[in-house]
């Protein structure tokens, strides 16, 4: 957990990084659009899907890794700013379905079944792309900043900030189950079947939206690996351990909070937008408390304070999670909470602090 | 009920002459008809009458012995029960006749106003009587006469149901000038009165939701204020108290029937006890291992609360199960006119507060309270001059547990009980305590009760989810203006 | 040092708060002046007034809650005093700054339990302590220029730890971390430096070694040095106060404070 400085990655670093891009980059598309379906290597939609999924998540984790394992905040209210993200593109996947929707209407089926006759004030010019990909920004973004700038102001730190951004999840989940919030109440928006005027279902969009998740994937790592290792990023790890001394020292640390909390929420907007095309549905259950704490232990599964670990352990939890819901589904949450303890207790460094310990 | 009823009185009645016109009216006219044939059947209050409804109702009308088909729409079925108990605001039995009138106040067709009129003349009864007169007054509003009318917004004005409100509020638009003015005058007077009972209700509704929130939060208050440690299954060791009265009643159901009202008595301790035990094994089996790491505290219990979720519903099933309130705790008292306060929540505001004496004395009064006072100070210290800290730990936490339990086991008198129970509670429990500032009893207290008025005030206004909202979004900016919460101790900074 | 000899703009060009520099003319670098504070009920502080000169060695003893650790916490603007005035220099008003700002005035303080970042290594440490441009974005992108690694090389001679340059900070004895605090403190070449209990738990040869370079840094810096060791004191001392309930008992050289009356019932007597 040791702050590093110097250079972003060692020779062997940087050669694991490009076998992980090659496979991602080359044989993963090979497999999935070249192969024929019947053979053995072919690699299915179902597959596509899950690992775009999971890449998706492990950019979350690696976002929860810069504020909780070097900055020392744990923010259990990065589901919401994922959800916000993915509501952010999903209401430009609404507007790419025209009038191809049960009701054949320019507005979305939810909005004809509640008798609405046009698109409420939050969807202004959500047709267009650009906009709303600078929502997937601006709206996670400004929501961390102004919250972040209110609570570190007042010195609300540690578990004190875990509770409250859990209530803020918890009213945001509420004002979206709300039909009259203009974002489908319930059941969220689904039924996508366009994005840039491409249909969403076909192998090829799907491998494209696959492929971009892992360049962000591997962006954001390298983004996450130049911050830690900035001198701001030392001035972070200082913070997690003593934050009156670096204040004694001269640095403002309320901005130093703000800043990495910011970016962790746009990068998990940003998680969130890839996403929801990917998975094709986005509802307020994402918002649910449990999803933020759960990524928290992706991340300590992984270890804190190595951003590889993060995506190590948000890829192993919720392989694990896709494995138990299906061979037993009854049981998957003994598993979860079992990780939970286990991890927390025996394993605080988490599984890339266990092989280094071995290593050593 | 219905079929006793009709059979008493078809032995009661002579065989009178059912009038013919309107038979035939009920087997062959229009809707129009047949509500104004209902109304001729009843007028004299014949009851024989109920007899041939009833079948009306079922389809079918016997006009001179013979059956004839009729279709019946559900205004016709309304208007037939209507009429029903109209004519059981004859009977001599009080409670038929409060039933009856119950029933009619709702509103009913101007026909049976001659009935309704009937039997006020010979109503004595100082509960029924009133209502009747409430229903031939909305009747004769009805009516096309003006005088009628008049008379009718005076009557209601004098009355004080949220009903005449209703009726007179849509009076108070009507076209005739005079009515219009009359209405308006009677409708200020009606809400005038109604505006206490009003108010009194939404003082009780906090104060009920108040105490909820205080039987919550108070386990917490002792775990997370005096103890520090953040118990994210303290929701679910509410909802093992509320599955431990649920079997504590299937046990007294299977072996003592005759004695099922008094099963809470048993429940009470049992919920205590059961999640006190659950809790003091958390505490020695993890959360013990995890003191001075507020952050992993928090990830391990959230484990916890998924494998106990898990375990419930692995064991009762994923679905709600059935907690029936004993006799005593069913039912409410009639406070204000419209407003009526129902056993249970009165009987859990009662809890609450007993709870929270016990509490207090516990704490201040008996050695164990000592000392988890004296290691919530300086846990060094205590343990200097002989405190068994680690032992003091585990039955404190044991304690805050239990509350925990006894949570669980009042609010399963008063909402569901299924394996989720507690997760709706952690947020709104952990909102309590933080907002009256972390390990001050008096401050959970406050806050309860403030969150709950708050709530239910705000409820009142713009609908529950908004409210909900409102009070989070309200007590996140309040924790950031004041993190110390309500009672806040100023004190030398000590740490570094 | 007489009045006038601190040039009035000093490191401007690093510090971004709006301090117009030092002001110490009347040749005072603080000034506390009729300062309370109370802690429910508790008076912390009872109209303390204090003044320290530039370049002054100060020594403050004072029995447990005579307000000493309080003093400093308003100083470095950690508690905001109930009413009271405190200047740094002439013109720097504390009670209105952040710590960090007041941190960058310059300004720095040792805690009594030794706070260093236990995760970064003693090279590290020194560096984010260094005087330099403390603004998030620069941090992001700064890279040490050798004039910063040598004054970093000569603060660790100074602290007697350039052996343990790479060694993470957490591994090193109690009282090396005191030094590598103290030299913390010097990397952002305060004018006043308060040190709260700087030899609680060193050893007699460290202890001796420390008092030595206090006197030597007194003249370049202001330092007040509060401590319970009266030996160190009595090695170090040229003025003392004795603070007592919230405010100044007695003021002056050890020799006379030691045989004021007052101060030996309270304290020194005891």
């Amino acid at each position: 957990m040791s702050a590093t400085s110097g250079r972003l990655y060692g020779r062997k670093g940087w050669v694991v990084l490009g076998v992980f891009a090659f496979i991602l980059f080359a044989i993963f598309p090979v497999l999935s659009l070249k192969i024929s379906p019947d053979s053995p290597l072919h690699l299915s939609q179902y597959w596509v899907t899950l690992i775009g999924k999971i890449m998706c998540y492990a950019i979350v984790a690696i976002a929860m890794d810069l504020a909780w394992g070097y900055g020392g905040i744990l923010s259990l209210g990065h589901g919401l700013f994922f959800a916000l993200g993915g509501y952010s593109m999903g209401m430009y996947l609404m507007r790419q379905i025209g009038r191809e929707g049960q009701y054949q209407s320019d507005l979305p089926d939810f909005m004809v079944f509640l008798d609405w006759k046009e698109f409420p004030w939050q969807w202004w010019n959500t047709d267009q792309f650009w906009w709303a990909a600078l929502l997937v920004v601006l709206v996670p973004g400004l929501l961390a900043l102004v919250f972040g700038f209110f609570a570190f102001r007042s010195r609300v730190k540690g578990v004190y900030f875990s509770i409250i951004t859990q209530a803020l999840t918890f009213a945001a989940m509420l004002l979206f189950f709300r039909n009259a919030t203009g974002f489908g109440g319930n059941n969220g928006f689904t039924d996508f079947k366009r994005i840039l005027g491409l249909p969403i279902t076909t192998p090829e969009t799907r491998m494209v939206l696959f492929v971009c998740t892992g360049f962000f994937l591997i962006g954001t790592l390298l983004l996450g690996r130049w911050i830690v290792t900035s001198k701001f990023g030392r001035v972070l790890a200082a913070i997690r351990d003593a934050e009156t001394r670096v204040a004694f020292c001269g640095y403002n640390t309320v901005h130093y909070k703000l800043a990495i909390f910011t970016l962790s929420a746009v990068i998990c907007g940003i998680a969130g937008a890839l996403y929801v095309p990917q998975v094709g549905i986005i509802n307020p259950s994402e918002m649910s408390p449990a999803n933020s704490i759960e990524i928290a232990i992706w991340v300590a599964v992984g270890g804190r304070g190595t951003l590889g670990g993060a995506i190590v352990g948000a890829g192993l939890v919720n392989y694990a999670k896709s494995f138990f819901t299906q061979v037993f589904p009854e049981y998957w949450l003994y598993a979860l909470g079992l990780i939970f303890i286990l991890v927390t207790l025996f394993l605080p460094q988490g599984v890339m602090g266990f092989f280094n310990r071995k290593n050593k | 009920m219905r079929t006793l009823l009709l059979a008493f009185f078809l032995a009661a009645s002579p065989a009178l002459a059912i009038d013919r016109a309107a038979l035939e009216k009920l087997a062959s006219g229009d809707n129009d008809e047949k509500v104004e044939a209902i109304g001729a059947l009843l007028a004299e209050g014949d009851p024989e009458a109920a007899a041939v409804l009833a079948k009306f109702a079922e389809g079918e009308v016997v006009v001179d012995g013979k059956a004839v088909e009729v279709v019946v729409n559900n205004r016709l079925r309304s208007a037939v029960a209507d009429a029903l108990a109209a004519l059981r605001l004859l009977s001599p039995e009080r409670a038929v006749r409060l039933e009856a009138a119950k029933a009619l106040a709702g509103g009913a067709d101007a026909s049976m106003l001659a009935l309704v009129r009937k039997a006020l003349e010979k109503e004595t009864d100082p509960d029924i009587k009133p209502l009747l007169d409430l229903t031939a007054a909305s009747m004769e509003m009805a009516s096309g006469d003006k005088q009628t009318r008049l008379a009718a917004i005076r009557r209601l004005g004098e009355s004080n149901s949220p009903n005449s409100r209703t009726l007179l509020a849509e009076a108070a638009t009507d076209s005739d000038a005079e009515i219009r003015i009359a209405a308006q005058k009677s409708l200020r007077e009606v809400q005038g009165k109604l505006a206490w009972g009003e108010r009194a209700g939404l003082l009780f509704a906090g104060i009920s939701l108040g105490s909820i929130l205080l039987l919550a939060a108070l386990g917490l208050a002792i775990t997370y204020g005096l103890m520090g440690v953040i118990n994210m299954a303290h929701g679910e060791l509410i909802m093992i108290g509320a599955y431990t009265t649920y079997v504590v009643q299937n046990l007294f159901k299977a072996n003592f029937p005759g004695a099922f009202d008094w099963y809470l008595l048993a429940a009470v301790p049992a919920s205590f006890v059961f999640s006190a035990l659950v809790g003091m094994a958390l505490e020695r089996l993890v959360i013990r291992w995890l003191y001075g790491r507020p952050l992993e505290t928090l990830l391990a219990t959230w484990g916890i609360s998924l494998m106990l979720i898990q375990s419930v519903r692995s064991i009762f099933g994923a679905a709600n199960v059935q907690v029936e309130n004993p006799a005593f705790m069913s039912g409410g008292i009639q406070a204000f006119a419209g407003v009526v306060l129902p056993w249970s929540r009165i009987g859990i505001i009662v809890f609450a507060v007993a709870v929270l004496i016990s509490i207090w004395l516990l704490l201040t009064r008996t050695r164990l309270g000592l000392f988890v006072r004296s290691v919530t100070q300086n846990r060094d210290m205590a343990s200097c001059v002989g405190v068994p800290t680690a032992r003091v730990d585990t039955w404190a936490f044991g304690l805050g547990s239990g509350i925990a339990g006894l949570a669980g086991c009042a609010l399963s008198q008063i909402g569901n009980v299924g394996p989720d129970l507690g997760q709706g509670y952690i947020v709104d429990s952990f909102m309590v305590v933080v907002f009256g500032g972390v390990g001050q009893l008096a401050g959970t207290v406050y806050a309860a009760l403030v969150l709950g008025f708050a709530n239910k005030f705000l409820e009142s206004m713009s609908g529950a989810v908004i409210a909900k909202i409102a009070v989070l979004v309200f007590i996140i900016f309040f924790i950031q203006r004041r993190p110390q919460g309500l009672f806040a101790v100023k004190g030398r900074a000590v740490d570094a | 040092m007489t009045a006038g000899a601190i040039p009035a703009k000093e490191g401007g060009s690093f510090s971004h708060v709006a301090t117009a520099g030092l002001d110490a003319t009347h040749g005072v670098v603080l000034y506390l002046e009729d300062i309370s504070v109370s802690f429910d009920g508790f008076r912390a502080l009872n109209k303390l007034s204090l003044s320290i000169d530039v370049g002054e060695l100060r020594c403050v003893i004072g029995p447990n809650g005579a307000g000493k650790t309080t003093m400093m916490d308003v100083v470095t603007g950690k508690t905001r005093p109930d009413e009271g005035s405190a200047f740094f220099g002439q013109t720097i008003d504390l009670t209105r700054m952040s710590e960090a700002e007041i941190a960058h005035a310059g300004i720095g303080r040792k805690f009594q339990k030794p706070t260093i970042f236990e995760q970064h290594s003693v090279f590290e440490n020194l560096e984010l302590s260094m005087k330099a441009d403390k603004r998030v974005r620069r941090t992001l992108f700064s890279v040490l220029s050798s004039s910063e690694k040598d004054s970093i090389a000569e603060t660790l001679r100074l602290i007697r730890l350039n052996d343990s340059a790479d060694r993470v900070a957490g591994l090193l004895s109690h009282g090396q971390k005191q030094w590598l605090e103290i030299g913390m403190l010097l990397m952002q070449e305060p004018r006043l430096l308060l040190l709260d209990e700087p030899v609680a738990g060193m050893s007699d040869e460290e202890t001796e070694r420390t008092g030595e370079l206090f006197v030597s840094l007194a003249g370049r810096h202001s330092l007040v040095v509060v401590e319970h060791d009266m030996a160190f004191i009595e090695k170090i001392a040229r003025k003392v106060t004795v603070l007592h309930e919230g405010s100044v008992l007695a003021e002056g050289p050890m020799a006379q404070v030691q045989n004021d009356p007052k101060v030996i019932e309270v304290y020194l007597g005891r």
